[in-house]
């Protein structure tokens, strides 16, 4: 790989990435089955040099905005590869937000230039969010049909400069990315992530997990959520390795992409491993049971000849056909976004399938620990990664405290949030509002978090304060959403729940049209940001100065509830 | 060619089929998420199905932010 110590941005190392394995594949992209595309290095920068002088063309320079909304696809690295290259600041959106949302962020982060897909575009372009959208110059769109209407975007295709552009030097303090942690119900969260962040995070997980030439790393998380950005991006491109992306992101074309492409690396969500352990444990079930019986004791037999550290080539011949299904070639699966129930990762390794969990936030720049399997300790998050500062503050008697994090990764800050950034980022170091401690061999183990947020299995943040706008004007006299957990405190990252409560008017009862319309407004929203319960409280909420809720006041108050009587489901 | 109603009325039959819940108990208005208890996989492998059943394909960007089995048929009608 290239020694990134010797780089000052992310756009500095692609370009030499490109010259050093120009006879590489770098990208191969399928649909359906079918294989669309499969491009070198060389190739890759052939298409990304034309698109950057566009930009040069279109006035954009160091610093300035541009923003992809992609699903993952080739265009997507293309496409940022360009924005780097002209020095350009990156924002990544998330594709599957509304477009009321998307437009909230790009206005929220003044981008210049957009670049997007046609079917995001279509939806995108008619939406009332567009208005006041003052500093959007230029909407760049693939795929769209011949005859489409473009509604004052370009086409990507034919946004080509005649001449070379000129490559923009940046430094490592300056920002390269800005990456929305959440915050399109409330304060907008744009984490400020320099080109430091990126390559130090690139050389300490690349220490634990490497790339090389001949590695494909099956892309599946959104490439604008930072861990896929970083083990589907830049991490594969600085040791000449090749991503592959589904454009049709069903259960069976991902079956069936692992023995296709013999995937090395995956990286999934929490629900997805979830998913496939049931798939497979359905199909061991259906054994009968003599066979049934010869395949526990052959995973047993692995289980005890890898207690140590994994040993993959005996994995592989113990239990061949477990390995044929994912290609034979899987070094690990990386789990990522949000916490992993212990019994799934212990399921894996069983088999002889190797499950990187870990622990991060987009905040300190992806993974802040990850397990480094020797051994593999599925109760916990692993030990940190090489350069970061990991202490817990304040903590009780067990030793649990929260979790705070010092590291050339953490981001510059929050954009245009100084006094959030002041209150999340104390002397240098990170508060993540994570609980935790370390155990006597250092892994870390994590028990819950003090901030009034979830995070779903699909590895979705949601703070509860986001929600509430689907709540505006509900005929109660006032109501908050709080999670489950930062009420009632509980030990654990699982199954964490929104809960919404509310204060009648006086003389007000609780009656059927309520739960109605509440739940009529629940809804409405996207599936992973629902509300799951309903508190009625009878006191009204201790108020600030301004007539702002005291959020940390009547969580206490609510505390003194019993919490199995207090919720009602709605 | 279905009518709208044809094709809402066949999403509804099958979803029925595929996750087991009473006949008649769903309607076009309601959110699938809620309604049937699945998560985004689940709905995943439902369009997989419905593509089958309606020889159509449906790229991801059609059905993204879709949760109720009325704009569903709508997305699909526009591509029988």
């Amino acid at each position: 790989m290239l020694d990134l110590r010797n780089y000052n941005s992310i756009g500095e190392a692609l370009r030499d990435a490109l010259e050093t394995w120009p006879a590489e594949v770098c990208l191969i992209e399928s649909d359906r089955g079918e294989e669309k595309l499969r491009m070198t290095y060389r190739a890759f920068k052939d298409a990304a040099l034309p698109l950057a002088k566009a930009l040069q063309d279109s006035g954009i320079s160091a610093g300035d905005r541009v923003s992809i909304i992609m699903t993952n696809q080739s265009k997507w690295l293309i496409s940022a590869y360009a924005i780097f290259y002209c020095g350009a600041t990156l924002v990544p959106l998330d594709f599957k937000l509304k477009p009321e949302e998307q437009w909230q962020l790009l206005k929220h982060s003044a981008v210049k230039i957009l670049i997007t897909e046609y079917g995001i575009w279509r939806q995108l372009g008619a939406s009332q969010g567009r208005t006041g959208a003052a500093n959007l110059k230029a909407v760049l769109v693939t795929e769209a049909p011949s005859n489409a209407e473009l509604n004052g975007g370009v086409r990507w295709e034919e946004s080509h400069g005649a001449q070379l552009p000129v490559f923009v030097p940046r430094s490592r303090p300056d920002i390269a990315c800005i990456v929305y942690s959440s915050g399109t119900g409330g304060t907008p969260k744009g984490c400020q992530m320099t080109n430091e962040n990126y390559l130090e995070q690139c050389m300490a997980l690349t220490s634990l997990y490497p790339f090389w030439p001949g590695v494909k790393y099956l892309s599946i998380l959104p490439t604008n959520h930072a861990i896929d950005f970083m083990v589907g991006f830049f991490g594969p491109f600085t040791c000449g390795a090749a991503v592959v992306h589904l454009r049709t992101l069903r259960p069976e074309y991902v079956r069936e992409a692992f023995p296709k492409y013999q995937i090395t690396y995956v990286s999934l969500v929490p629900l997805v491993l979830k998913n496939l352990q049931k798939g497979l444990q359905a199909r061991f079930d259906a054994l009968p049971g003599s066979k049934r019986r010869a395949f526990e004791a052959v995973r047993n037999m692995n289980r005890a000849l890898t207690k140590n550290r994994p040993r993959l080539w005996l994995s592989r011949k113990l239990l061949g056909e477990v390995h044929a299904a994912f290609g034979g070639k899987l070094e690990a699966i990386i789990v990522g976004g949000a916490f992993t129930e212990p019994q799934t990762l212990q399921f894996f390794y069983d088999l002889g399938l190797p499950v990187a969990n870990g622990y991060g936030l987009t905040e300190a720049g992806t993974a802040v620990t990850v397990n480094d399997l020797k051994p593999f300790r599925a109760d916990t998050v692993g030990k940190p990664l090489p350069g970061m500062e990991v202490e817990i503050r304040s903590p009780d008697a067990e030793g649990i405290g929260e979790v705070t994090v010092r590291s050339k990764t953490v981001m510059a800050g929050y954009l245009n949030e100084p006094e959030l950034t002041a209150e999340t980022i104390v002397d240098g170091w990170l508060r993540t509002g994570d609980m935790g401690r370390f155990d006597a061999s250092g892994h870390l183990q994590l028990f819950g978090r003090k901030k009034n947020m979830i995070v779903t299995e699909e590895g979705k943040n949601v703070y509860a304060e986001d929600v509430e706008q689907a709540f505006e004007g509900l005929s109660v006299k006032e109501f908050c959403v709080f999670a489950a957990s930062y009420i009632w405190p509980q030990r654990s990252m699982v199954n964490e729940k929104l809960l919404l409560v509310v204060h009648l008017e006086p003389g007000q009862a609780f009656a059927e049209e309520l739960r109605t319309e509440i739940s009529s407004r629940n809804s409405r929203l996207i599936n992973y940001k629902r509300v799951h319960g309903l508190v009625v409280y009878h006191e009204d909420f201790p108020l600030t100065a301004s007539l702002k809720i005291k959020r940390n006041e009547l969580a206490q108050r609510l505390a003194a509830m019993d919490r199995e009587q207090s919720i009602l489901l709605i | 060619m279905r009518t709208i109603e044809q094709t809402t009325q066949e999403i509804l039959q099958l979803a029925t089929q595929q996750f087991k819940v009473p006949a008649g108990s769903l309607a076009p208005e309601d959110d699938f998420y809620q309604k049937l208890g699945i998560d985004s996989l689940q709905a995943l492998e439902m369009l997989s199905r419905l593509e089958n059943h309606f020889k159509i394909e449906l790229p991801d960007y059609e059905v993204q932010g879709v949760s109720d089995f009325r704009t569903l048929a709508e997305r699909i009608q526009a591509r029988l």
